[in-house]
């Protein structure tokens, strides 16, 4: 059974309509290689996060494939233009069937 | 005739020096998985180099975690936008190490993330626009302390 995967997802709590904020996602995660061996030799299977999906009010906004040349407790940040105010929901998808969920609310005036 | 030694000794270890500091690597090494990964992910159209800038210290003391910052010169508009960004090692055991989907909802084309290196490489960030059109920016990097890969 997947163990949660503690994420923080960050956004300005406010901007202006048309503005291009930053989103900030880090997560705690070994992102086990698979191309490591352990103390005994053998290797130690893979476990990384694959999948990051992105959709601010249901619309798919920013997705990104990881390997395992991604860092121990990856960070990601990525633009969205800020139209509206609404919910950013952050899907997380892994190896050992992790699949957890984030979000975030932004504020347009 | 003794002269003549000296310089041909002199001139002989002056190369030798010049050929060890030459910036590494001089010479790209395209490995057959590197080729196939980059043709997945540009459908086979031909790669040129500008637009796009890789951001990444060109000497990093731990290959662990690497930071960098790719970003794309693109309007970001629904007619002209970054459609996908890709960054890949030309010697890490696996040549991809992620690809990011932007779109006009994005307004900037500009990710951040960390990556681990196995040795000192090229890292290439590469993007594909909604034309079609693949650009590329190729940065060598040396590496001190590469990430694990042996068990401790």
């Amino acid at each position: 059974m997947a163990s949660p995967v503690r994420a923080l997802l960050r956004l300005p709590a406010t901007a202006r309509p048309g503005e291009v904020v930053e989103v900030r996602l880090l997560m705690q995660h070994p992102m086990e290689t698979g191309f490591r061996p352990d103390a005994t030799g053998r290797t130690v299977p893979r476990n990384i996060l694959r999948r990051i999906e992105a959709r601010f009010e249901g619309e798919l906004v920013f997705a990104a494939d990881l390997f395992p040349a991604i860092t121990a407790n990856p960070y990601i940040a990525f633009p969205l233009r800020a139209t509206k105010s609404g919910t950013l929901t952050v899907n997380i998808e892994g190896d050992h069937g992790v699949a957890q969920r984030e979000t975030a609310v932004i504020t347009v005036a | 005739m003794s002269s003549t030694r000296r310089q041909l000794l002199a001139a002989g270890s002056a190369g030798g020096i010049t050929v060890l500091l030459q910036p590494w690597p001089a010479v790209a090494a395209v490995t057959p998985a590197l080729e196939s990964a980059i043709a997945r992910f540009t459908g086979g159209s031909p790669v040129q180099t500008g637009r796009v800038t890789l951001a990444v210290d060109a000497v990093v003391e731990n290959g662990n975690t690497v930071p960098l910052s790719v970003s794309v010169q693109s309007a970001m508009t629904a007619a002209e936008h970054v459609r996908r960004i890709a960054i890949f090692t030309e010697l890490n055991p696996q040549p991809e190490v992620a690809v990011f989907h932007l779109g006009p909802a994005s307004g900037h084309a500009q990710v951040s993330t960390r990556m681990r290196m196995a040795s000192s490489q090229n890292v290439i960030a590469m993007a594909v626009m909604n034309d079609g059109s693949v650009w590329q920016h190729r940065v060598a990097v040396s590496v001190a302390l590469a990430a694990c890969l042996e068990g401790e």
